[in-house]
């Protein structure tokens, strides 16, 4: 029970390391930022490893019961000082525990976000080896290791949200890590603005929440929502709360509207793409959702909207993918994708299948991303695939690991992604309502789109013909250190096998991961619900179970089919691209190539209704001018407020100070000084500096004591 | 020939008394003064001694008390002296004078 007891030393490993970074860190060797950061981050991952081989014992012979150890109450008391009434009428405190919570959810968080971070940690060292702000760069990884952590572990919602925030800032700080280039320093800003709208509706539904439970730790929470005793007007409300979490889990992990911050964070350094922007912080809202399930399942609409934008999402940022040249772009485009997958799950409520493909994203896609790193090491920091190709002989480590993630993200048997993304379409499949086969139809075609855009990205940068101008860069092509390589093959050592975890009972196997989840989901996705006025009926995530095997068998040939159909239109496409080579898409329909190739003009989009800062020859676009609104707005009416409150400040000061000045220096303070001072004007003459004649007035005196006694 | 008595010696006291009060306060030499100083003190021990002779006369025995407080003040002038020409020579090494009108420092 060590390593369980002592679960909050995990976030506060890498707090440490942070620490030593930011505080000593300019004066440390490169040795020992790396012993430090990369030590804490290993150290929480041992114990990370224990905590949850400990958890499993210590739940079999718990109900399963979640384990949760509470430090101290760091927000809030229990004195009844920042009470308020719930719905229903009852008291309750407003109160957060900074406590942490292990269960089955949490765990599988736990683990791959600790392992994957490690890893990249040690990638770092070698990609990062030859930056400035090396030791800025490790203490950021570190405060993201420790957010991320807090995010996971917590056992309130409030304290979660700290962590939410926490990954925000660092997600910030590292997109901006290269802050000269202003091109880094807006994309940024942007990821972050972006996502403060999504904390924005975090916040909102924390508030519900806490309306509705009075509590906002999980286990209150998931006890109101199994308690069953709410009307109608509370399940409007639970709607309300969910929806707006959803809106929190969009900006944090990148759906439909809010995913535009994602593709732009590419302009941080790859390890930090990986990290943050692939494996593990953009899953935060997968996680929170996930970790709300019992309250989605009471609200159909929020599953439906999830499913909905998540389906969209995935095809939407799928079909981006297929014109991108850069290739991070891709990546992130594929990432934004891949978590459309994850929100489509949670939807129709396949929520150990929604964390599966996160579990099995968070390996490929990390490898995906370091591998382009390596990629672009060797190229000498070229990223445009057009001028890549042929490099499968001169990096073949990176070539043979980034194969095996796009055969597993492809969704080809036996990689891991076949396994999660089969799940989710399977579900999808089999979810009641007809309107779920469009949604599987449109998982479906993004599959084949995702296997597309994927073989592009070998055969442009692995497998076509050279189309390297520079001679310089062919001749610098190297394979990466050590350090860089052996991440690439643990993580691809993970893509192959992660998948076996949760093999379907279909083929055999026995799905151990949705098991292991079982304590988490299965009161929610069984749970009946009261929809409209009709009691009973079951929830959109709960599954039939008479559908019969061979769909299933159908399905999954269906999804390797169109994975080996991406494949083929991606190598007759590309196979012999040389210099100058004809898009296919662009072959076709030249506008719609256009339209993809520029995002479907969103940015544009946001530009001209938001900021308004588009023109067009001398007309400004942005005729709605919410940006410009808002700016007014703040810059006279908030700022007008805060200036009125700073005028107000110094007046009084003013005030106070001539009071001061005047009234208690003036007469309190000099009064009896200058008083002194005049008094001793006629004291001072006596004081003309002659020593003679000070002995003289001496003799004087004593002759005239002298009389006085004598003639007295 | 004339007994001397206690009269002789106050008039011979108060006159040494004049001349060191002369001395001290016409004299603008710090040796000059610190001598005259000196003569003061003697002429106390010179009272001193002929009050404690006169006391005997009258009382007869030994009491030696003035003589004794005599001592004392010889005692003291010669640690006076020593701290006094001490300053002094202080005095000479920043001013470079021993003209007492010169030490006017502490005047307001």
């Amino acid at each position: 029970m060590l390593f369980l007891t002592h679960i909050w030393l995990i976030p506060l490993l890498p707090a440490t390391g942070a620490a030593i970074m930011f505080f000593f860190g300019r004066r440390l060797q490169k040795a020992t930022v790396n012993a430090v950061c990369v030590g804490a981050v290993a150290l929480a991952f041992i114990m990370a490893c224990g905590a949850v081989l400990q958890y499993t014992s210590w739940t079999d012979t718990n109900h399963h019961q979640p384990y949760e150890k509470v430090l101290y109450t760091w927000l809030g008391t229990d004195t009844g000082h920042l009470n308020y009434v719930t719905h229903d009428g009852a008291q309750a405190n407003f109160q957060a525990d900074a406590g942490f919570l292990l269960d089955p959810l949490s765990s599988i968080w736990l683990l791959f976000v600790t392992g994957v971070g490690m890893l990249i940690h040690i990638y770092s060292t070698g990609y990062m080896a030859h930056e400035g702000g090396y030791y800025r760069f490790f203490g950021y990884l570190n405060l993201f290791m420790f957010s991320m952590l807090t995010l996971i572990l917590a056992n309130n919602y409030v304290l979660m949200f700290v962590g939410w925030e926490g990954v925000g800032l660092c997600s910030y700080l590292l997109i901006g890590f290269y802050f000269q280039r202003k091109s880094a320093s807006d994309a940024a800003n942007k990821a972050f603005i972006v996502n403060r709208i999504g904390d924005a509706g975090f916040i909102l539904g924390m508030f519900f929440i806490a309306w509705l439970c009075g509590s906002l730790r999980y286990i209150d929470v998931n006890a109101f929502a199994h308690s069953g005793n709410y009307s109608a007007d509370t399940l409007k409300y639970i709607t309300a709360a969910t929806l707006l979490l959803f809106v929190g889990a969009c900006g944090k992990s990148a759906q439909l509207p809010l995913y535009i911050w994602l593709p732009d964070a590419m302009e941080g350094p790859t390890p930090v793409s990986a990290l943050i922007h692939a494996a593990t912080m953009v899953t935060a809202g997968v996680y929170m959702v996930a970790r709300s399930n019992a309250l989605f399942v009471l609200a159909p609409t929020s599953m439906k909207t999830v499913a909905i934008v998540g389906a969209l999402t995935a095809i939407f940022a799928a079909s981006i993918g297929l014109v991108q040249n850069d290739i991070k772009r891709v990546l992130a485009y594929s990432t934004v994708s891949q978590l459309g997958y994850m929100f489509l799950a949670l939807g129709v409520g396949a929520f150990a299948a929604g964390v599966f493909h996160v579990f099995t994203h968070a390996f490929f896609k990390a490898l995906l991303f370091l591998g382009a790193g390596s990629v672009i090491h060797a190229m000498s920091g070229e990223q445009d695939m057009r001028k890549m190709g042929a490099l499968s002989h001169k990096i073949p480590i990176t070539y043979r690991t980034m194969l095996i993630a796009t055969l597993a993200i492809a969704g080809f048997p036996p990689f891991a992604g076949f396994f999660s993304k089969d799940e989710i379409l399977w579900q999808t499949w089999t979810s009641e309502g007809g309107a779920y086969r469009i949604l599987w139809g449109i998982g479906y075609i993004t599959a084949l789109m995702t296997a597309f855009y994927m073989f592009r990205l070998i055969y442009l940068t692995f497998w076509s013909p050279s189309r390297i101008t520079s001679h310089e860069v062919e001749h610098h092509l190297h394979e990466s250190p050590k350090s860089m390589t052996m991440p690439l093959v643990v993580l691809a050592v993970c893509s192959i096998f992660a998948g076996f975890l949760g093999w379907p009972h279909s083929l055999g196997g026995s799905d151990r991961f949705a098991h292991f989840l079982d304590p988490v989901f299965s009161r929610g996705e069984a749970h009946v619900l009261v929809e409209e006025g009709k009691v009973g009926q079951l929830a959109a995530g709960e599954k039939e179970e008479e559908h019969t095997s061979p769909t299933e068998y159908l399905l999954m040939l269906l999804s390797v089919g169109a994975a080996g159909l991406g494949w083929f239109i991606a190598g007759r496409s590309y196979a012999g691209a040389e210099t100058g080579y004809v898009e296919p898409i662009e072959a076709v329909s030249p506008p719609l190539y256009k339209t993809l190739l520029n995002k479907y003009y969103v940015d544009e989009g946001y530009d001209y209704v938001f900021t308004g800062r588009r023109k067009l020859g001398n007309i400004r676009l942005g005729a709605m001018g919410l940006g410009e609104a808002s700016s007014w707005f703040d810059s006279h009416v908030i700022d007008g407020a805060v200036n009125a409150a700073g005028w107000i400040t110094r007046l009084t000061a003013t005030i106070s100070s001539w009071w001061d000045k005047w009234i208690i220096d003036g007469i309190g303070v000099n009064g009896p000084a200058i008083l002194a001072r005049m008094l001793s004007y006629p004291a001072r003459l006596l004081e003309w500096g002659l020593v003679q004649w000070y002995a003289l007035v001496m003799t004087a005196g004593l002759v005239g004591f002298v009389f006085y006694y004598v003639y007295h | 020939m004339l007994d001397i008595s206690t009269l002789h010696y106050l008039v011979l006291g108060a006159a040494l008394f004049l001349l060191g009060v002369i001395g001290v306060l016409t004299r603008r030499n710090v040796v000059i003064v610190l001598m005259s100083i000196e003569l003061i003190l003697n002429a106390v021990n010179l009272n001193l001694v002929a009050f404690s002779r006169y006391w005997q006369s009258i009382h007869g025995g030994a009491a030696l008390h003035g003589q004794v407080f005599a001592i004392f003040v010889i005692t003291d002038a010669a640690a006076e002296a020593a701290i006094g020409l001490g300053i002094l020579i202080a005095f000479f090494r920043n001013k470079e004078t021993v003209n007492m009108d010169e030490v006017n420092l502490l005047k307001w």
